[in-house]
């Protein structure tokens, strides 16, 4: 709480005491009056002033203003202890949203508490701190136990464990050794590290992703847009018929008391702030957003979180999305040898290749290679290898080669990279090499199919029998395969004009050469976000896991930010409406009035408050 | 040109929307959004006459929020 929070708590309480004593001491009417209005200017003395301050400016419809008349009327019509409700109350509401505000904006400040202060650089073999944006790229940093990394680097020396739960949400630390990037704003657990900067403090991660945060609000939902029409239309609406109901009856019905029809008026005024909508749809957004951050979603304006509550079509990338990327042995199928026999003889036949696949035959086979087995290596283009490996004569390579060889291999193979082994003119089996899917991939769908998205379609640049193998077990309802990343866009052009009317499509993708289609989409999501600062720009919901099942997550806090957005203008418009219709009637106190201000606000606040606590616990 | 400045005291968020309505409707603004919860202003105006605008601008929240205070 702040001083000038506290002051204002004060001066409640001080004026709650002076007024409850009124109430109840067996004083005279004098003395009791003489503390309402004490009481009254001891709470509602800054309103006064700045209700005179704003009405020279012009500022009629400043809702100090409108309270300040609302009070002064109810002293002219001699109700005075409401008239000091209202203005207490009034404050109390106040105090109540300045605390709730103050509250989640330090909440999401904590949340955004990942810039480095400084940097242990190492130069002339002397370790300086300095700034991190003192450090230029390639120079060395020294990371100790406790601190938070301040620059993108490369490990150097040194084993740790790192904590990216501020940047990731994930709780479980990761180990690093020489040679792994680490990224700014996580911790270093426990492991002395040096490391090579890769970046200036300006292009670091953590400055990408606070710059995003910063700049997330300026995205306004539509929900928020119409709030800020509403209201400045409701005020001036609700001034205009409180003063026809004070002046124009009394005029026209000459059995009816001025001070009766002024009663309904200051009904009307005291309700005439539209603060609880004005204060809690925003707050609801901005508990969206940062639950999202916490969960290690960056989402880049309240319009997006709004447009993933409507999204119908998620269209993902394959490789690097819903697949690791990385290409590995997943299948031995020896003919007439040992499984790992056949793996030793590819392992020896592409020895001296560097291609993907030839790398994640000898990381399956894990063992040194003896070179001096090897003889008379010869490529055979676009084919495979031919090789002598003890005496033997060894192929490796594609069906084209087989089919050169005279062999028929039996139908039936499964899809993805295969390399088949002769040794000796006889077949002796093939290696299935895949790209791996993610496990959490494949809880991801059916989850997001639970949060309402119709369709799961995948765009990829693989072969077919691939694509349709990947998809088929994702469970994924549709694959388009073989395509250029142009005709992705094209694609995606082809499924936004096939969406339902109200639905959004998201394109997620891994942000490295998809960004054509990530600007495309109605919302493009990148993913494994950590460390490519391109995705980072090209999307507008960043994932920093590498988990599908976090656009699920997203969506969840979407809906639920949007659905608690709808409660309170609902419940805060039903409210003052029903209270405004009634209060037209004469049926209603101005007590009523105060709870549809001050009571609506206070409970619209809790309820968007509720926002922050979206994202799940990790168990 | 795009500039983003912070709103120093801004406390209510009524004042919020009332100062980005008053200052969309400046001549020469071509966006603006004030964002309560960050207490952020983003104003989006043609190069040469930014100066200018924001000025205006500074007169606009002045007039609207007396506390409230523009900064970098």
């Amino acid at each position: 709480m702040n001083k000038s929070l506290k002051r204002l708590l004060r001066r409640i309480i001080a004026a709650a005491i002076i007024y409850i004593l009124a109430l109840l001491l067996p004083i005279s009417f004098s003395l009791q009056l003489s503390l309402f209005i004490t009481s009254y200017l001891i709470v509602g003395y800054s309103i006064l002033l700045k209700a005179y301050r704003n009405i020279l400016r012009g500022q009629v419809f400043d809702e100090n203003f409108l309270m300040a008349l609302a009070t002064l009327g109810a002293f002219a019509i001699s109700e005075y202890s409401e008239a000091i409700a209202v203005m207490l109350f009034y404050q109390v509401g106040e105090f109540f949203q300045s605390y709730a505000v103050n509250k989640s904006r330090k909440s999401i400040a904590a949340l955004m508490d990942i810039r480095p202060d400084y940097a242990n650089v190492i130069r002339n073999s002397e370790t300086l701190t300095v700034s991190p944006g003192e450090v230029a790229v390639g120079e060395t940093i020294l990371i100790k136990p406790g601190e938070r990394i301040p620059l993108d680097a490369t490990v150097l020396s040194g084993f740790s464990s790192i904590d990216t739960s501020a940047l990731t949400g994930e709780s479980l630390p990761r180990d690093v050794a020489p040679g792994d990037a680490v990224i700014s704003g996580c911790i270093n657990l426990n492991g002395v590290l040096t490391a090579k900067v890769n970046s200036l403090m300006a292009d670091s991660t953590v400055s990408k992703i606070l710059e995003l945060v910063e700049n997330a609000s300026s995205k306004k939902a539509e929900v928020e847009n119409f709030i800020t029409k509403f209201a400045r239309y409701y005020t001036p609406v609700v001034v205009i018929i409180a003063a026809f109901l004070a002046f124009v009856p009394p005029l026209l019905f000459s059995d009816t008391s001025f001070s009766d029809w002024v009663y309904r008026a200051i009904t009307f005024l005291v309700i005439s702030c539209p603060c609880a909508l004005v204060i809690s749809i925003p707050l609801s957004f901005f508990g969206g957003l940062g639950a999202a951050s916490k969960c290690g979603i960056l989402i880049k304006g309240s319009c997006y979180l709004e447009a993933l509550a409507q999204t119908g079509i998620i269209v993902f990338d394959k490789t690097g999305t819903l697949t690791k990327g990385n290409f590995k042995v997943t299948e031995l199928k020896p003919h007439s040898l040992s499984p790992q026999r056949l793996l030793e003889l590819a392992a020896y036949a592409e020895a001296y290749s560097h291609h993907p696949i030839a790398q994640s035959i000898q990381k399956a086979y894990g063992q040194p290679l003896q070179l001096e087995k090897i003889e008379n290596i010869k490529e055979i283009q676009g084919k495979g290898i031919k090789a002598q490996i003890e005496g033997q004569t060894i192929y490796a390579g594609n069906q084209k080669l087989m089919q050169e060889l005279g062999l028929n291999i039996d139908k039936g193979i499964p899809a993805g990279t295969i390399v088949h082994i002769t040794v000796a003119k006889e077949y002796a089996g093939y290696i299935l090499i895949a790209d791996e899917i993610k496990e959490d991939a494949i809880n991801a769908i059916p989850l997001l199919k639970s949060h309402g998205i119709s369709q799961t379609i995948m765009l990829t640049g693989d072969h077919r029998s691939i694509a349709e193998e990947t998809a088929q077990k994702l469970g994924l309802d549709q694959v388009y395969s073989e395509l250029l990343p142009a005709d992705k866009v094209e694609k995606i052009e082809q499924l936004l004009t096939s969406l339902e009317y109200g639905k959004k499509l998201a394109f997620v993708g891994d942000g490295i050469n998809d960004a054509p289609v990530l600007a495309r989409a109605d919302i493009g999501i990148a993913m494994g976000g950590i460390g490519s600062d391109a995705a980072i720009e090209a999307a507008d919901i960043v994932i920093m896991t590498d988990e599908p099942s976090k656009i699920a997550t997203a969506i969840r806090i979407a809906k639920g930010t949007l659905k608690i957005a709808r409660q309170n203008i609902i419940f805060a418009i039903g409210v003052k409406l029903l209270v405004l219709g009634l209060g037209a009637l004469g049926e209603v106190s101005i007590w009523a009035a105060v709870f549809a201000d001050v009571g609506v606000s206070v409970i619209a606040i809790l309820n968007a408050i509720r926002a922050l606590y979206l994202c799940p616990a990790r168990h | 040109m795009k500039k983003t400045f912070t709103l120093e005291n801004l406390d209510c968020a009524n004042c919020a929307s009332k100062i980005e309505n008053a200052i969309k409707e400046i001549k020469g603004v071509q966006s603006a959004s004030v964002s309560f919860m960050m207490q952020k202003l983003v104003l989006e105006a043609a190069d040469e006459q930014f100066e200018q605008i924001l000025a205006q601008v500074k007169k606009t929240i002045a007039q609207i929020e007396p506390d409230c205070e523009i900064t970098g």
